[in-house]
C-alpha cells in the first residue's frame, strides 16, 4: 500500500504518465471518428473514459494496444508514447505492444478451452517458464474467481456464468503480467452483484496495473477511478457524422465536482442532450 | 509482481521493435507465404481451364457452329445447334418439375412445421439426396422410366433427362427455400395472421414475396449446376444428331442432343473436327453457366440492399 | 358506414376458401413428401436391380476385380478400389491447400477487394461443368503433365505405386482432376466457418498478444474445426461420385493395377462407361457396383453431419 500512497501524492502527473497520446486523430476509412487527442494516462492508477455512445472511447481505447490494427479501414495519425517509444513507429510490432498492454473486453469472450488452459495459453506464448499451475491459482485468485472455479479447472470456460467468465477474462489477461489493463464496458453485459465483484477485483488490480476503463455508468467512473476524460461528440461541418474528441481531463473528483467545461457539467449532471 | 510499481518500470525504454528473425516471426512469414502460394494453386485452375476454353471456343464460334447439325463421324462441317436446344429443354424440363415441388417442400418445412418429426426427417433426407452422385440420378430414372417406357412408350427422352436432373435439383430448391423463409422476420408473419389472414394468404402473398430473391438466387444457380451435368444424362436423354421439334410430343419424348453429352461424346473420339466441336460447346456451356452464376450473385447482392 | 352490419360481413370465410387454405398445407406436404420418395426409390431400384448379382457374387463382388461381359463374370474390387483410392489421394492434396486458401482470404493478409476477386475466382472454378474439366485434362492437363509422370516412373520404376510407364488417361491425372473439382468446395466451406468464428475470439487471442499464426493455429481454426471436416467430408462424397472428368481421363481399365501410373477404373465411371449398352446380368452387376457407390457416399454424408453435430457440441 505505500506505493500507492506514494504514488497519489505525487504532484507532477506526467512524470509518470504511462500512455500519452498525443494529437492523435483516428478515422475509419475517409471519416474521422476522434480528432486531436492529447491526454496523459498516468502509471499505477485507473483513468476512465467516459461520453455519450458513439464519441469514440471505444476507438480510443483500442488504439491504445492497437487492437484497431485488426479493423479493415482504421487509420491512425498523431502518436501514443508508451514508455517514450511511439506505438505507432514505424518498426514497432503490434504484438510486442498487445503483452504489454492488454485488454479486457466488452463482451466476456472465453477461449473454448478449459479454464486452465485459458489462463495458461496467454502466458504460453508470451513465453512464461513458471509453473503453471502456480500461476493459473494466483491469477484467478486476483480476479477473484478462483472459488467459483478451483474444482472445475478442466471445465470449459464456458461452463462459467457471465461475470464469472469476465473474470476469467481479467484474470487471462492478469497472466501475461502486462504493464497496463484496457477494458472496454466490462461490466455492461453483467448484472449489478457481477458488477461489484469486478469492482471490488479493480481495486485489488491497480495495485499491481495502471488501468484505462470505458465505462457508460458514470457511478461506476466515480467508484473505481481516480483520473476521468471526459469524451463528447460534435457534428462537423460538411461531414456526414458526428467526430468525437476530448473535452476534459482531470481528477476524477474534479469532473464530477467541479468540471471546467460546460458540456461536462451537463453530462454528469445528467442534463445531457 | 505485486511491487512492480516500486520500480520506475521505463527505467530503459520497452522494445517493442518488429524483430524479423524471432523464431515466431518467421514462423508466421513462412505460414502465411505457403497460404498465399496455396491460394494462387486454387486460382490458376480457374485462370487455365477458362483461357483455354476462350481460346480454343471462341476462334470456332461462327453462327454456322451455333445453328447447324454435328456431321457424321469424318466430315468437317456442322454445328452444335440441335445441342443447344436440347441443353435449353432438358434444363427447361427439369426445372418445371424441380422448382414448384422443391418450393412447395419448403414452405413447408419453414412454414408448417419447422421442428416436428417429419419436417426434420425431410430435411435429413433432403441433405442426403444432395450427396447421391449424378450419375446414380441416371441410373434411377433409367431403371424406373427408360426400361419401363412408362412415358407414352417412350425409352430415351428430353423427359426423362429432365426428370434426371429435377432429382439432383430438388434439394438446391429446397434448401434455398426454406433458408430463404426463415428469414424472414416472424413479425411480418405474425402481422399478417394478425389482421386474419390465412396461411395460404400469408405464405403466397406476404412471406413468398419477402423471400423471392434469395430463393430466385438459389434456384438459378440449381438452374446453373443442371444445364451443365452430363452424367444423369447419357443413358436417359442419350443423343441425337438430328433436329428433335421440341415442341411437339415427340421431340420431347424421343431422346435428344445436348451440350453436356456433345462435349463427353465428341472430346473422346479421335476425330479432330470433332474435339474442336467439343471445345466449342464447352465455351458456350461455360459462357452460359457463368452468365447464370454471374446473374444469381446479381440478384443476391440487390437482395442485400 | 350506413349498414352497420356490413362491417363484419368479412368475417366468416367462405368454404372455398377454408378448402384452398386446407389443401395448400396438403399440397406442400405432399411436394415436401416427394423428397423422402425420391430417396427411397432410389434405393429400392438400384437395390431390386442388383438383387440377382448380389445372389450369384455376394460379397466376392466387393473384392474380386474381374470384370468380363464376355465370360459374364463380374466382380468390381478394382472399381471399388479405384473410387476410394482417387477419392482419397484427391483429398488429401486438396485439404491443405483448400484450408491454406481459405485462411488467405478470410484472415486480413491482403486488402479486401483482391480477397473477393480469389474468392469469387474459387467459386466460379467449382461452377465450371466436371465434363469441360475433363475435355481440359484430355487435351492440355495430360500432355502437360506426361514429362513429369515419366520422370516419376524412371526414378520410382521400383516402387509398386509407379510401377507402370504412364500411357496417357491414368489414376495420377485422375486425382488431380478431382483435386481441381474439390479444391473449391474445401476451399469455400472452409472460408464461411472462418468467417463464422466470432470477431470476440479472435480479439481475445490477439488481446493476449498472440501473432496472427498464434491466433490462426490456437483458437480461429480450433473454433472453425468442426464446420471444416464437414465440407471435407462433403466434398470426398463429392469425389466419391464424382463421374464424367473422372471417366474421361482415368482410362477405365477393368483390371486392378496397384500402379497409380497405369488406367484405373472407378463405380462412376465404370457406370457411365457400360450401363447404355449394357443388359443381362451386367446391368445386375452394374446395379451392385452402383448400390456400393450409394452406401459410400450415403456414409460419407452422414458422418460428416454427425462430426459436424459432435464436435461443435462439445464446448
Ligand atoms: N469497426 C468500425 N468500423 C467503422 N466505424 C466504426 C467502427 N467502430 C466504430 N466506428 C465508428 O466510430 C465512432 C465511434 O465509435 P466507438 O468508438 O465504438 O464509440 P463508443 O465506444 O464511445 O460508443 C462511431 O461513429 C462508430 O460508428
Ligand atoms: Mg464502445
Amino acid at each position: 500500500m505505500t506505493t500507492l500512497t506514494a504514488s497519489q501524492t505525487s504532484e507532477n502527473q506526467n512524470a509518470v504518465s504511462a500512455l500519452s497520446l498525443q494529437n492523435v486523430t483516428i478515422s475509419y476509412g475517409n471519416s474521422e471518428a476522434v480528432k486531436n487527442v492529447y491526454c496523459e494516462i498516468p502509471r499505477g492508477k485507473v483513468t476512465a473514459l467516459i461520453g455519450p455512445s458513439g464519441c469514440g472511447k471505444s476507438t480510443v481505447l483500442r488504439s491504445l494496444n492497437r487492437m484497431n490494427d485488426l479493423i479493415d479501414g482504421c487509420s491512425l495519425k498523431g502518436s501514443i508514447l508508451f514508455g517514450g517509444i511511439d506505438l505507432y513507429g514505424a518498426k514497432i510490432d503490434p504484438v510486442e505492444v498487445r503483452r504489454r498492454i492488454g485488454m479486457v473486453f466488452q463482451q466476456p469472450n472465453p477461449f473454448p478451452k478449459s479454464i486452465y488452459e485459458n489462463i495458461a495459453f496467454g502466458a504460453r506464448i508470451n513465453g512464461y517458464s513458471g509453473d503453471f499451475d502456480e500461476l493459473v491459482e494466483r491469477s484467478l485468485r486476483q480476479a477473484a474467481v478462483w472459488d467459483e472455479c478451483k474444482d472445475k479447472l478442466n471445465e470449459s470456460g464456458y461452463s462459467l456464468s457471465g461475470g464469472q467468465q469476465q473474470r476469467l477474462c481479467i484474470a487471462r489477461t492478469i497472466a501475461i503480467q502486462p504493464e497496463i489493463i484496457l477494458m472496454d464496458e466490462p461490466c455492461s453485459a453483467l448484472d449489478p452483484i457481477s458488477t461489484l465483484k469486478i469492482e471490488e477485483t479493480m481495486h485489488e488490480l491497480k495495485k499491481s496495473f495502471t488501468i484505462v476503463i470505458v465505462t457508460h455508468n458514470m457511478q461506476q467512473a466515480v467508484r473505481v477511478s481516480d483520473m476521468t476524460a471526459f469524451f463528447n461528440a460534435e457534428a462537423v461541418e460538411g461531414g456526414t457524422g458526428k467526430v468525437g474528441y476530448l473535452v476534459e481531463f482531470n481528477d476524477t473528483e474534479k469532473i464530477f465536482n467541479a468540471p471546467q467545461q460546460q458540456a461536462t457539467l451537463d453530462y454528469v449532471s445528467g442534463r445531457f442532450g | 509482481m505485486t511491487q512492480t510499481l516500486t520500480q520506475n518500470q521505463f527505467e530503459s525504454a520497452p522494445d517493442l521493435s518488429y524483430k524479423p528473425f524471432h523464431a515466431r516471426n518467421i514462423r508466421s512469414r513462412a505460414l502465411t507465404f505457403l497460404v498465399a502460394f496455396f491460394a494462387f494453386i486454387a486460382v490458376i485452375p480457374l485462370i487455365l481451364v477458362l483461357g483455354y476454353i476462350l481460346v480454343q471456343g471462341s476462334s470456332k464460334i461462327s453462327l454456322a457452329l451455333l445453328t447447324q447439325l454435328p456431321p457424321p463421324p469424318g466430315l468437317e462441317e456442322g454445328g452444335i445447334g440441335n445441342a443447344i436446344i436440347g441443353t435449353l429443354v432438358v434444363t427447361a424440363v427439369a426445372a418445371l418439375i424441380a422448382v414448384p415441388v422443391g418450393v412447395g417442400g419448403g414452405v413447408f418445412l419453414a412454414e408448417y412445421s419447422r421442428s416436428g418429426w417429419f419436417a426434420q426427417f425431410i430435411r435429413f433426407g433432403t441433405n442426403v439426396l444432395a450427396g447421391v452422385p449424378s450419375i446414380i440420378a441416371g441410373v434411377f430414372i433409367y431403371g424406373t422410366i427408360v426400361t419401363s417406357r412408362i412415358l407414352f412408350g417412350s425409352a430415351y427422352s428430353a423427359v426423362a433427362g429432365g426428370m434426371a436432373l429435377a432429382v439432383l435439383m430438388l434439394p438446391t430448391v429446397i434448401k434455398t427455400t426454406d433458408e430463404g423463409l426463415k428469414l424472414v422476420p416472424e413479425d411480418l408473419r405474425r402481422a399478417a395472421l394478425g389482421v386474419g389472414a390465412s396461411r395460404f394468404v400469408t405464405v403466397l402473398r406476404i412471406t413468398l414475396p419477402a423471400a423471392l430473391t434469395p430463393i430466385a438466387t438459389g434456384v438459378v444457380l440449381g438452374i446453373a449446376r443442371a444445364a451443365g451435368e452430363t452424367a444423369p444424362l447419357i443413358f436417359t436423354a442419350l443423343f441425337s444428331q438430328f433436329w428433335s421439334d421440341v415442341l411437339t410430343p415427340d421431340g420431347i419424348f424421343n431422346s435428344i442432343a445436348t451440350l453436356s453429352v456433345l462435349i463427353y461424346n465428341f472430346a473422346i473420339e479421335p476425330y479432330e473436327f470433332h474435339n474442336e466441336l467439343a471445345w466449342a460447346a464447352s465455351f458456350v456451356l461455360v459462357v452460359l453457366i457463368l452468365a447464370l452464376n454471374l446473374f444469381s450473385r446479381w440478384l443476391a447482392g440487390v437482395a442485400a440492399k | 358506414m350506413s349498414d352497420p352490419d356490413s362491417r363484419y360481413l368479412l368475417r366468416s370465410r367462405t368454404p372455398a376458401e377454408k378448402l384452398v387454405d386446407i389443401s395448400f398445407r396438403y399440397i406442400a406436404i405432399a411436394m415436401a413428401s416427394v423428397v423422402a420418395i425420391v430417396l427411397f426409390s432410389i434405393l429400392l431400384v438400384v437395390f431390386l436391380g442388383s438383387l440377382d448379382s448380389m445372389a450369384r457374387y455376394g460379397w466376392q463382388f466387393l473384392v474380386t476385380s474381374d470384370w468380363n461381359p464376355v465370360d459374364d463374370q463380374y466382380g468390381a474390387g478394382a472399381a471399388i478400389y479405384g473410387t476410394l483410392i482417387t477419392s482419397l489421394l484427391a483429398l488429401i492434396i486438396a485439404v491443405p491447400m483448400g484450408v491454406g486458401a481459405a485462411i488467405f482470404i478470410t484472415e486480413n493478409i491482403i486488402p479486401r477487394q483482391i480477397r473477393n476477386v480469389i474468392g469469387l475466382m474459387v467459386e466460379l472454378l467449382a461452377a465450371i461443368p466436371s465434363v469441360v474439366l475433363g475435355v481440359w485434362a484430355i487435351f492440355v492437363m495430360e500432355p502437360f503433365i506426361r514429362p513429369g509422370l515419366e520422370l516419376l516412373y524412371e526414378l520410382f520404376y521400383w516402387f509398386p505405386l509407379f510401377s507402370t510407364p504412364p500411357m496417357g488417361p491414368g489414376t495420377i491425372p485422375a486425382v488431380l482432376i478431382l483435386v481441381v473439382m474439390i479444391l473449391p468446395i474445401i476451399t469455400a466451406i472452409s472460408r464461411d466457418c472462418l468467417n463464422q468464428v466470432p470477431t470476440e475470439l479472435r480479439q481475445a487471442a490477439y488481446g493476449v498478444g498472440t501473432t496472427r499464426w498464434g491466433a490462426i493455429i490456437n483458437v480461429i481454426l480450433p473454433a472453425a474445426i468442426s464446420g471444416i471436416i464437414g465440407g471435407v467430408m462433403l466434398a470426398l462424397g463429392r469425389a466419391m461420385g464424382e463421374t464424367m472428368a473422372v471417366t474421361m481421363i482415368i482410362g477405365n481399365s477393368n483390371n486392378f493395377n496397384v500402379s497409380l501410373l497405369a488406367p484405373g477404373n472407378t463405380i462412376a465411371a465404370m457406370l457411365a462407361n457400360q450401363f447404355g449398352e449394357a443388359d443381362g446380368s451386367q446391368v445386375s452387376s452394374l446395379m451392385y457396383a452402383a448400390f456400393v457407390l450409394i452406401v459410400l457416399t450415403l456414409c460419407v454424408n452422414i458422418f460428416a453431419r454427425w462430426i459436424v453435430k459432435r464436435l461443435s457440441l462439445k464446448y
